[in-house]
């Protein structure tokens, strides 16, 4: 009901008139069958698990599959047109988008941030739930640099604090994973005269402690006193966080203020009608800003009838409250705010057979 | 046999009935042919999997090592393929090593236990209880190195590193989490126990039960017994328990995966993190991303276990079969 309730809405958003039949959400809805076959980031994995529960749900015949074979896979079989729709940590490039077009036909690429998730920086010390660090302090934390907790750095921003002499254990992840090169890229962004290293999923500094997974740097972090580590904010369990020093002030994560990155950050100009890119701006007051953020990919136009209706369909009901929401249970992601959702919609509804 | 068949003179009807009745006849011959092809199946699987090991290790093997350092992500700048796969097959000897160290006279010790020393019923129910070890998943020990063995450990370590830091493997910083290779080390003792056990169990039990005795009427003790008869009659089946629980540590990934904080390195630090890495943990690590050389890159790792298992396997065969003459068996 709701995601008819969605479609309907969505079909208003755009352009009552055009979409007449597509006004009586219900009776398409009834109507929607089919494979529908996807990939990529695997960042989206457990958000598009939820997405597919809630979609195939509500349309029983439909099957939504999403490989999460990594971003660069999904990009590069979305150009192929293995994949109808797909997932990816980054934007598309130049030549990406390129290939992408002559997939895509004249209607062009649909690229919006569909999955926005605050990667918490989290330490494990006996009765201190949260921290206060700036960029500089964090990226030379993880730079082994800072090596005690007591340390000058951390101490001037936490005068309330006390800080034990206890040496810091860095823990980073050992598999290859978009959560490392999201957090190297903000550090390389906000503080690149100390990160200096070249973001990337895998860790680039040898002779740290690590862990496969998310689980497993929570884990390891758990398991020893001083360890610090970065890990998807909805799993971090009973670890203390950092608040993040952004401008003069310091931030503690929340959905919302790691979604908001994404609103005050500019898109990116000069791209296709249906592309929104955003060039995050890190330094944004009042936000958070270490957000892991994934894009959705699609066509505006796609030669099979029943495609476009599947991949409309399922990306209308990803934008939809719902939807979102579903993600923030399950994942622990941030739902778009509805500045964002009223942008990409039309989009998203335009998607035609043809 | 040949010898008691050959004298009597009316072999004629006996040969004729055994052509007519028990040879290569209906499901005999079916049998024979389902026998020799299961035979066969091993050897094929065998070289099939060696095949595909050496057929998509060969591009990583002759690429160059800029080629290489390019398309593999952890691959060191400018070292050759073989400096690439050391510290791998290094960390993985050396993690199975130790492993084998601590179960090999703790599983004596139980099987000699169970063998001589409980009595009947006790000693079934032990075994049983040792049998049951073999049948818990390796996610499951991992589970338990994470959760439990490592944070009761730790301390261990620390106090070890810092009152005997002057021994080689004691070095280094000890790590905090105690996700190490001395923790991995105890888990894949834990794991191998079993095997090592059951067959030194059955080794032990065959031994002639007249050696036993004869060794207790010459007055010795239950040890002595145990030392002059038992032990030197299962010498050979110990050794090749032993290596089959090598077989095991060695291939053993889930468990180390996710224990171990990897490293790559040439380092006997064992209680220090990021020092060194199995190959199979490594290959499972990074398998879900790999893409192109890299793939071809992991499975040569891969295929440098695989000579590695064989090559232990073997060893443990010569091993057995030159201590065969020497042991009570004959």
């Amino acid at each position: 009901m709701v995601g008819a309730l969605a479609l309907s809405l969505a079909a208003c958003g755009s352009d009552p008139g055009a979409d007449e039949p597509n006004g009586e959400g219900s009776e398409t809805a009834m109507d929607l069958s089919g494979d529908l076959n996807g990939g990529g980031a695997s960042s989206q994995e457990s958000a598009m698990e939820a997405w597919r529960a809630g979609f195939q749900g509500q349309y029983p015949d439909v099957t939504v599959n999403y490989d999460p074979v990594g971003s660069g896979g999904g990009r590069e079989q979305f150009g192929s047109g293995a994949f109808s729709f797909a997932g990816s940590d980054a934007a598309l490039d130049e030549d990406e988008m390129a290939t992408a077009e002559e997939i895509c036909g004249a209607g062009g690429v649909i690229e919006y941030p569909g999955y926005i998730s605050p990667v918490a920086v989290a330490f494990n010390l006996e009765g201190i739930d949260t921290l206060n660090m700036s960029p500089e302090t964090i990226a030379n934390i993880f730079a082994g640099e800072i090596t005690t907790w007591d340390d000058e750095a951390i101490a001037t921003d936490n005068p309330d604090a006390d800080l034990p002499s206890t040496d810091i254990t860095v823990v980073h992840r050992s598999d290859d994973s978009g959560t490392t090169e999201n957090f190297q890229e903000y550090l390389n962004t906000v503080v690149p005269d100390v990160w200096t290293y070249e973001p990337e999923g895998i860790w680039p500094i040898e002779g740290q402690e690590s862990a496969p997974q998310t689980s497993g740097v929570v884990s390891a972090a758990q398991a020893g006193e001083g360890t610090i580590t970065y890990a998807d904010a909805s799993q971090i369990a009973d670890l203390g966080t950092v608040a993040v020093g952004v401008g003069d002030e310091f931030v503690e994560y929340s959905p919302e203020a790691a979604a908001a990155v994404v609103e005050g950050s500019p898109r990116v100009e000069g791209t296709g009608e249906h592309v929104f890119a955003y060039d995050l701006q890190r330094d944004i007051e009042g936000t958070y800003p270490i957000v892991l953020v994934s894009y959705h990919l699609a066509c505006a136009t796609y030669e099979d009838a029943a495609t476009a209706d599947l991949v409309k369909g399922f990306y209308t009901y990803i934008l939809s409250d719902e939807g979102q929401q579903a993600a923030a249970d399950s994942a622990g992601s941030a739902p778009l705010p509805t500045s964002l959702t009223e942008q990409f919609l039309p989009s998203v509804e335009a998607i035609t057979a043809g | 046999m040949t010898t008691t068949d050959s004298p009597p003179a009316p072999a004629a009807p006996v040969r004729r009935r055994r052509s007519s009745g028990d040879t290569e006849r209906g499901f005999s011959r079916t049998f024979r042919w389902i026998a020799t092809g299961s035979g066969a199946l091993i050897l094929a699987t065998l070289a099939a999997v060696a095949l595909f090991l050496i057929v998509r290790a060969w591009p990583a093997m002759t690429a160059s090592s800029a080629e290489l350092a390019d398309a593999v992500p952890r691959y060191p700048d400018d070292t050759s393929f073989l400096a690439y796969v050391g510290p791998l097959v290094f960390g993985t000897l050396l993690a199975a090593v130790l492993a084998l160290l601590m179960a090999t006279p703790v599983a004596m010790g139980i099987a000699l236990f169970i063998s001589h020393y409980a009595p009947r019923r006790l000693a079934q129910v032990l075994g049983y209880l040792v049998d049951l070890l073999a049948a818990i998943p390796s996610v499951v020990y991992g589970l338990w190195g994470i959760a439990v063995l490592a944070p009761a450990v730790g301390p261990v370590w620390l106090w070890l590193n810092e009152y005997l830091g002057w021994f080689p493997l004691f070095a280094g910083g000890a790590s905090p989490t105690a996700r190490v290779l001395a923790t991995v080390s105890v888990v894949l003792a834990v794991m191998i126990l079993p095997i090592i056990t059951a067959v030194s169990r059955e080794v032990f039990l065959q031994t002639p039960k007249l050696h036993e005795e004869a060794a207790l009427a010459l007055g010795a003790t239950r040890w002595e017994m145990v030392r002059t008869a038992v032990l030197p009659f299962g010498q050979s089946g110990v050794i090749s328990a032993a290596m089959l629980g090598l077989g095991r540590a060695l291939g053993e990934t889930m468990a180390v995966l996710m224990i171990l904080s990897p490293g790559f390195l040439y380092s006997f630090n064992i209680l220090q993190a990021a020092q060194q890495q199995t190959i199979a943990a490594y290959i499972a690590l990074d398998f879900p991303e790999a893409s192109g050389l890299a793939v071809n890159a992991l499975i040569a790792t891969g295929l440098a276990l695989f000579v590695i298992t064989l090559a232990v396997n073997m060893a443990a065969r010569a091993i057995v079969a030159r201590r065969k003459e020497f042991s009570g068996a004959n």
